[in-house]
């Protein structure tokens, strides 16, 4: 297979042909009958559990079916925010290897994801955020991730259109992940798309799974819009509809879709080089390469699949930013929309074997999908070639029936 | 050039001239002007800069669909960035500038981007950039950032306030055109609550400008009775400068009302944003013009041909002297005749189709105008500013025939109908092969809770784009009552749908062919996409940028989706659009947050004796929405000594803590004690009359999640005490489960904290404070620990509470809320001869650790559970449920293996940092390293003058005398000794005296 690399050269080449012979990122193929394993979900955490299935085990005979297109879900509705700063052992451990392959991921996929470790504040706004995120940073140190706690004077440093003096909640410190940033969504499940086609496998868009055929307990194919395709190893990694899958092989997950709002401002020119989060007020931004300010919220309090935005959380985050940063109350909202997310009940995701042999999930992202993608499919495809993952080991979806929860809501408030 | 005409001009006032300045050149306008007409009088065309590429940008358009005429407007507090000229009403004394250029608009050094617009095509960035490793972020995203975005960064605060509205109608109509009137008239004549609504300042749409003729009068005049008619209706509300931003479910329609953007600093509200529950929505939004896709489209002076009239009939602004036409409708005519009746040349009319006969086009000819069919524009010549065009065949490569001198260009590429309101909310479009368009598909409206359609689209905004369709659609859908108004215009003859000019151009032509004039997308970009694979829609928006700026692709989308469709040899409904998402245009961010900025950004909550604590020194700290004193600070005195003070004199004499802000809930009913044993870990039910009793509650997964006193008021009656910032939450859970899981108990819930202030009196002498009060008897004997009584206290109607979280002889006051403060000061007084002491809640958090009492949100964090902090004794063995119980049963949660509470003391005496782990050692399987405990609350003791300390420590209560590691900042690592947490008074003697 192969593909044809990237680069300021392969650019110029294409200017002398009026930029006509460019190959397709990835190939458009009809299923097999079988392979090796099938990923249901081309999004970023599908589309990175077969390429580290490819890349770190040699598995290469897989597909990836995608109901819509690829990475049309969460991938692209997110507001980019990278960081590895959780208070529990597994969540550090599985955001920090993700951190820590977007730090390589654009030479490693040969495409620009503009990953920018541009840095990340979460903002103490009363004594009680301020000895939680202490906390977080003692957590940190021991976990292997980088976070210190600085005084409002570095923040204000760091941020110059900050308000730090309230009056409500005037800034105390802020829990500083210096290598947390942003990175472009779209092009992280573009990225993989590519890899993962050059390496032979074959991305199948618009086409949809019906049905889970097992056979003595074990897989061996799904059925879709485009017919029965075989498998020896399925993962679902569909996020919210993971438990409409999960319902087509038989077993249950503990998994409730909401809708995340989220918006963006006009562009404007540089205003804030930092990802910025206020739990308190409840609200969270940062600005693209673009020069619009990506602001985020809250959950809607019902559970739904819409994906429209609701107004009450945009109002709530607005007053929450315009309180932190004043001067974007002459901005303007250019777009608002909701992502679903897809929540447990501790808030952590489900990377785990199933009752059925050979299918195994990956889900329950909820806020926090974005920032995981590599380091979920590096554990995911670990998972899936090996039979289990130090990674994925505390995220399996029996905790809940022992009682194990791994609950983040302790470190965050608004979660993202 | 462009310039102001000297008679005609519906709109502007030429008796109220208007002075403004743009870069700082002082120009003139009328009232009545939009900046963009007035900038157009003043022959400023040049406005600003494109996203990538810095091509010199001129107005395009009229209205809200521009894409390239942004300005950054105002000064200092009022400065606002992009904001659009075809929809800013000029104002006297407006300060404007151009944007996205250095140094100047004119000589732009970022136009290099341009000259090497070879080597930037649809996602450049995604190909290139990654060498080495850390230039992206330290070389070339800071180029990119720094070229990209648009106006400056405001810098000062704003200095404008903003407000928010409610309106309730059953039907809003939003867009004030004859659809939209019409629409009004007849919902009004049935008596609906009607609310109109129209975002810019007129009322009439395009009809004025397009010679439409209404029951026999000219547009005009039929608006204005129409107006005035509904004016008199009282159910009928109008409302100009008012848009719809968005709907959504259940007909919660959001209306963004610029009240005095025209008129900055008058004292009015700049915004008002309308939150509306409309019971039937009606779109008459009208249609927005595209443009046609020919080399050099974007140059200035090539602009809507529908914009082009509507400055020279609206605002008497001609674009040119010499205007080229290029269309594939009969609609663009109108241009062509408007502008001769001004006095203005049109050297041609380019028409792509085969032939034009209609009405429009013999009328242009019969005055002497060249109609050149088949034809088609291969390319505008100028740079900054049109200076003709060459005209090729349509059906041909783009093969030069001859070039027209021209100054403005008005094209036409047919209408596509304003859906953005009706898709918001799920309504679905319908591919109209005869206008090329999509319209609204009346069989998939968006839908309501009834199920029945929550939207009805009208006039052209349904594809009407015939005046007299438009009207009697409109009239039809809103009942037709009355008579219906009947409208004429001319004829028009089949549009032919034209996506490129000329239909066989070659890759150097489509790369000059714009289709997103703000964010440089070119057909040639739409076609790489497809030809790459980015082949859904969304893909090649999102890979292009098409569609991503300010206007949102209003002039783009539809020709860039035909383009892809092309290239993908598929129809256009099988790409289908990108979603339509709220707002319609953007709206302020000021207006959203409305007036909640500052001390009222959140609702402040206060005590009744929160005024005594600002005068007397509080150092205030957030607790939910209330304010706290965390302590008391004297002339000169530093935090730390002031709350060391409060607690010496608490310990020794007494001393007073506002705790008004504690939560209280009344629990009343039958079955309110059936209720209680459920939502507490404890029995509350067999709690007597006249006693108090603590109290926890888990969530259903077991987790501590609040906890406070519970007394007993009477047979039926329970009163619960919860934390300060868990009062609503407590009360919502309540309600959770008597609404939603128990609705068939008999139980009511009131939060009453607000209703009363509660004082703690606390120290040896606080019986004496309530002795020298005089009333109700305090004694040991008549009122022990952990009992209510309800009596008066020096004249005041008073329930105290035997209880203690300082470990002192304690008592908890209420008093009604209105009392509060008087009986605030009637303590201080009584307890003046003791030295009484206010303390804050650093005190009490201090105090309560010296006497190992865990506190919610500091040895609790959501993954705790009772069993954890030793409070089997608060949990009763004798119920069969509770919430929690099942949960707590589970192996991992009756492990022995979980952290359990301890105290902690350093070795050296020094106070261990607020959240330090302890750690065992090695490392575990994903190399981070072992933990076995963590410090939850920390504090120097006063009392005992050294640090102390709880956290949860694995196996810790069988470990006493053990020494732990905490390593904290810089290397160092703190040693602590595990010891009982009750650090002071150990068997409770002090508060059972």
């Amino acid at each position: 297979m192969g593909m044809k690399r990237y680069s300021a050269f392969a650019i110029a080449k294409g200017a002398m042909s009026w930029h006509q012979n460019w190959e397709r990122a990835w190939r458009s193929p009809a299923p097999k009958a079988k392979y090796d394993a099938i990923i249901v979900g081309a999004g970023g955490h599908g589309l990175a559990t077969a390429y580290y299935l490819g890349k770190n085990f040699g598995i290469t005979n897989v597909a990836i079916i995608e109901k819509g297109w690829l990475g049309g879900g969460n991938t692209g509705r997110n507001t980019t925010i990278i960081r590895s700063n959780y208070l529990q052992d597994p969540s550090a451990a599985i955001y920090e290897k993700a951190r820590s392959l977007y730090e390589t991921m654009s030479q490693d996929l040969n495409y620009n994801v503009m990953f920018s470790p541009r840095g990340l504040l979460m903002l103490g706004q009363t004594e009680h955020e301020v000895r939680g995120y202490k906390r977080t940073v003692y957590a940190n140190n021991l976990q292997g991730v980088e976070t210190r706690w600085i005084g409002p004077a570095e923040v204000k440093k760091l941020v110059p259109i900050i308000n730090i003096d309230g009056p409500r909640y005037p800034i105390l410190g802020a829990l500083y992940q210096e290598r947390g940033g942003t990175a472009r969504h779209d092009a992280v499940a573009w990225g993989y798309a590519r890899a993962c086609s050059a390496m032979g496998m074959d991305v199948i868009q618009q086409t949809e799974v019906t049905g889970v055929k097992t056979e003595g307990g074990k897989v061996t194919g799904v059925e879709t819009t485009k017919g029965f395709i075989g498998c020896d190893r399925l993962g679902m990694v569909v996020a919210g509809h993971a438990s409409v899958l999960a319902e087509m092989a038989g077993f249950r997950l503990p998994i409730e879709s909401l809708a995340l709002q989220a918006m963006v401002s006009e562009p404007i020119k540089p205003a804030i080089d930092v990802v910025v989060m206020a739990n308190t007020v409840h609200g969270y931004m940062s600005q693209s390469d673009k020069g619009e300010l990506v602001i985020g919220g809250g959950t809607d309090g019902f559970n739904n699949y819409t994906q429209r935005g609701s107004f009450h959380h945009i109002e709530e985050t607005v007053r929450a930013l315009v309180e932190t940063f004043p001067i974007i109350s002459r901005l303007k909202m250019l777009r608002q929309w909701g992502g679903i997310v897809d929540m447990t009940g501790d808030r952590s995701p489900i990377l785990s074997k199933t009752p059925v042999d050979g299918i195994f999930v990956n889900c329950g992202w909820g806020t926090g999908g974005f920032k995981s993608i590599p380091g979920s499919g590096w554990a995911m495809a670990e998972l899936m070639a090996r039979g289990s993952s130090p990674l994925t080991e505390e995220f399996s979806m029996y905790r809940f029936r022992e009682g194990k929860f791994i609950d983040e809501s302790v470190a965050a408030g608004v979660a993202h | 050039m462009s310039t102001r005409l000297s008679k005609g001009g519906r709109l502007i006032d030429r008796s109220k001239p208007m002075g403004f300045t743009f870069n700082g050149k002082r120009m003139q306008g009328y009232q009545g002007d939009t900046l963009a007409s007035a900038l157009l009088g003043a022959d400023q065309m040049l406005v600003g800069r494109s996203f990538k590429y810095h091509r010199p940008r001129g107005i395009v358009a009229s209205g809200a669909e521009e894409p390239n005429a942004l300005v950054g407007l105002g000064q200092g507090g009022r400065f606002e960035p992009n904001q659009r000229v075809t929809t800013t009403e000029l104002f006297d004394g407006a300060v404007t500038e151009s944007q996205n250029h250095w140094p100047s608009l004119d000589f732009d050094v970022g136009a290099v981007n341009d000259k090497l617009y070879k080597f930037f095509p649809a996602g450049f960035y995604y190909k290139t950039f990654m060498f080495p490793r850390a230039a992206w972020k330290h070389v070339f995203e800071p180029i990119v950032r720094q070229s990209a975005g648009l106006g400056k960064v405001p810098t000062a605060r704003d200095e404008d306030r903003y407000e928010y509205a409610y309106g309730f109608a059953d039907l809003v109509i939003v867009g004030g055109g004859i659809a939209g009137l019409t629409a009004a008239l007849s919902a009004g004549r049935k008596g609906q609550r009607v609310w109109l609504i129209e975002q810019t300042a007129h009322w009439g749409g395009r009809a004025p400008v397009d010679g439409v003729e209404i029951d026999g009068k000219p547009a005009d005049e039929w608006v204005r009775t129409a107006v005035e008619t509904l004016e008199k209706m009282e159910n009928v509300t109008l409302r100009l400068r008012t848009m719809a931003s968005g709907l959504y479910d259940h007909g919660y329609l959001l209306a963004y009302e610029r009240v005095a953007d025209h008129t900055p600093g008058d004292g009015r509200p700049r915004h008002r944003l309308w939150r509306m529950r409309a019971g039937h929505v009606m779109t008459a939004t009208g249609a927005i013009e595209r443009p046609l896709s020919f080399a050099g489209n974007d140059v200035p002076g090539v602009m809507l041909a529908s914009a082009v009239r509507d400055y020279v009939a609206n605002w008497a602004v001609s674009p040119g002297d010499r205007t080229v036409i290029v269309t594939n409708n009969d609609d663009a005519y109108r241009t062509a005749l408007t502008l001769l009746e001004a006095g203005l040349a049109v050297p041609a009319v380019i028409d792509a189709r085969p032939e034009a006969k209609g009405a429009l086009p013999e009328a242009v000819r019969a005055r002497g105008v060249r109609v050149l069919t088949g034809h088609g524009v291969a390319k505008v010549k100028g740079a900054k500013r049109v200076t003709g065009v060459s005209v090729c065949m349509q059906a041909g490569e783009g093969a030069e025939i001859e070039t027209i001198a021209c100054d403005a260009i008005a094209m036409s590429g047919g209408w596509s109908p304003v859906v953005h309101l009706w898709s918001h909310c799920g309504g679905k479009l319908t591919w109209d092969e005869d206008h090329a368009m999509f319209r609204p598909d009346p069989t998939r409206p968006a839908t309501g809770a009834d199920g029945a359609a929550m939207v009805t689209a009208i006039g052209s905004a349904n594809g009407m784009l015939r005046a007299a369709d438009a009207v009697a659609d409109a009239h039809m859908a809103a009942g037709s009552e009355g008579t219906a108004p009947k409208a004429v215009s001319a004829e028009e003859a089949p549009m032919s749908p034209v996506w490129i000019m000329p239909e066989g151009a070659g890759p150097a032509l489509r790369m000059k062919m714009w289709l997103d004039y703000q964010n440089d997308v070119k057909v040639s970009d739409v076609q790489l996409a497809a030809r790459e694979g980015y082949e859904s829609v969304e893909h090649t928006k999102r890979y292009t940028t098409l569609g991503m700026a300010t206007d949102q692709g209003k002039l783009s989308n539809i020709n860039g989706l035909a383009v892809l469709s092309d290239a993908l040899h598929q129809a256009i409904p099988a790409t289908g659009t990108t979603t339509f998402r709220p707002p319609y245009t953007p709206i302020s961010i000021g207006a959203i947050a409305g007036e909640a900025r500052g001390e009222i950004f959140q609702p402040l909550r206060k005590t009744p004796m929160h005024d005594w604590h600002e005068v007397h020194g509080a150092h205030w700290e957030p607790v939910g929405q209330w304010r706290r004193p965390y302590c008391y600070l004297r002339t000169g005195e530093g935090v730390h000594d002031a709350v060391n003070r409060e607690i010496r004199a608490i310990r020794n004499s007494v001393g007073l803590l506002d705790a008004s802000t504690l939560g209280k809930i009344i629990v009343k009913g039958p079955d309110a004690g059936r209720f209680l044993d459920m939502l507490y870990t404890n029995m509350m039910s067999t709690l007597a009359v006249g006693k108090c009793r603590y109290g926890l509650m888990c969530t259903e997964n077991g987790f501590l999640s609040d906890d406070g006193v519970v007394a007993r008021l009477s047979e039926d009656t329970w009163l619960c005490h919860t934390t300060t910032g868990g009062a609503e939450r407590i009360h919502g859970w309540m309600e959770d489960w008597l609404q939603c899981e128990w609705w068939d108990w008999k139980v009511y819930t009131a939060n009453v904290t607000e209703e009363y202030a509660q004082v703690a009196v606390a120290g040896p002498n606080a019986r004496k404070v309530l002795e020298k009060l005089g009333g109700m008897d305090v004694s040991k004997d008549a009122h022990g620990f952990m009992e209510w009584r309800e009596g008066t206290l020096g004249g005041f109607r008073a329930r105290v509470y035997r209880i203690s979280f300082s470990g002192e002889l304690s008592y908890e006051i209420a008093v009604p809320a209105s009392e509060g403060r008087a009986f605030w000061d009637a303590l201080l007084a009584a307890g003046e001869e003791f030295g009484v002491t206010p303390y804050g809640t650093e005190a009490m958090h201090i105090m309560r650790a010296e006497k190992g009492f865990i506190m919610i949100g500091d040895e609790t964090d959501g993954t705790v559970i009772p069993q954890d902090l030793n409070l089997q004794w608060a949990i009763s063995k004798k119920k069969t449920d509770y919430l929690g119980k099942r949960a707590q049963e589970r192996s991992y949660m009756v492990s022995p293996d979980r952290w359990k509470l301890v105290g902690l003391e350093t070795l050296d005496g020094s106070v261990i940092p607020d959240g330090a782990y302890a750690v065992a050692d090695g490392v575990n399987a994903n190399g981070q390293r072992n933990m076995q405990g963590r410090v939850t609350s920390t504090y120097y003791s006063p009392t005992l003058n050294k640090g102390i300390a709880m956290g949860l420590v694995k196996h810790g209560p069988d470990r006493m005398g053990e020494v732990l590691d905490f390593p904290v900042d810089d290397g160092k690592v703190i040693k602590a000794r595990i010891v009982d947490p009750v650090f002071y008074d150990k068997d409770g003697e002090k508060q059972n005296v």
